[in-house]
């Protein structure tokens, strides 16, 4: 399990400094969710199960299609077809691949046996954690979700007056 | 004798959150695009994330988790509100250069 948190770590790493160095955003965001992949590896090996599993869904699932609906929005250009042919074409993909197939040899290892996985691991079980959250941290819960109440007005807020600019926006140039 | 719980040493996990966190805030210097900036913000709250989990497996107690749980419901909030703001900026004046958005006035 030692050689496997090195390997998801450098895995990590690199993903993470393709992010900061790419050029165009879809390929960033393709090689943050290997990044993210690469934590959760790293979380269920340092036993946390729980974390892993809230990372993958949560991080690389949710809040990375929010950038990709963000970027859809921000990219309505005529180009697009062609576009999207040049990202079919290999050399593009093939990194985020790579970097994904370490990490899925990791986890065939795992699931294979190969690390002795669970038997000799102590891990903090979900249960715990739910038992801890919900008992000394019920004020924190409270906050976070005051916290996301704000989000959520907020980004209604905004999105309410964008679509009102917009529909401004198009009623006068029909007018002109 | 300061082991992870399968004999990983605790530095190793806080050197891998720390150089992690060391290349989002390089991300927020040396990028411009406000969209790869809001990403780097993101790798640096995973960094943090790390390093509680890491902390939390050291002591084998759920705290570290649950400092996860929090931070990813801050990174929820700030992502939504932040591409929010994306967008308007966007619509303002076509461009996600971070200097243009230096000129706003009230």
């Amino acid at each position: 399990m030692t050689y496997a948190f090195y390997i998801a770590s450098f895995v990590a790493v690199a993903a993470t400094v393709r992010v900061i160095t790419g050029t165009h955003a879809v390929h960033a965001l393709l090689y943050l969710v290997v990044s993210l992949l690469a934590v959760a590896t790293i979380f269920l090996i340092l036993g946390a199960p729980f974390a892993a599993a809230l990372e993958v869904i949560i991080y690389a699932g949710a809040i990375m299609v929010l950038f990709v609906f963000v970027m859809m929005m921000l990219n309505p250009s005529p180009r697009t077809v062609r576009r999207e042919q040049h990202w079919l074409t290999p050399g593009i993909w093939v990194g985020p691949a790579i970097l994904t197939a370490i990490l899925m040899a990791e986890l065939a290892w795992v699931l294979t046996g190969g690390g002795d996985a669970g038997s000799s691991m102590e891990t903090v079980t979900p249960k715990v954690v739910g038992m801890t959250l919900f008992g000394p941290y019920i004020l924190g819960v409270e906050m976070a979700s005051v916290l996301l109440l704000a989000g959520l007005v907020g980004a209604y807020h905004l999105a309410y007056h964008l679509g009102r600019r917009r529909e401004r926006e198009k009623e006068g140039g029909n007018e002109r | 004798m300061n082991t992870l719980p399968n004999t990983i040493p605790i530095e190793h996990g806080l050197i891998v959150a720390a150089v992690l966190f060391i290349l989002g805030v390089t991300g927020v210097l040396i990028r411009r695009d406000m969209l790869f900036v809001l990403l780097s913000l993101e790798i640096m709250l995973n960094a943090s994330g790390l390093a509680f989990i890491v902390a939390g497996a050291r002591w084998l107690q759920p705290d570290g988790q649950i400092m996860f749980i929090f931070i990813l419901a801050v990174a929820a909030a700030e992502v939504s509100v932040g591409l929010a703001l994306i967008l308007w900026i966007y619509s303002w004046n076509r461009t996600l250069d971070a200097d243009c958005a230096s000129k706003m006035r009230g």
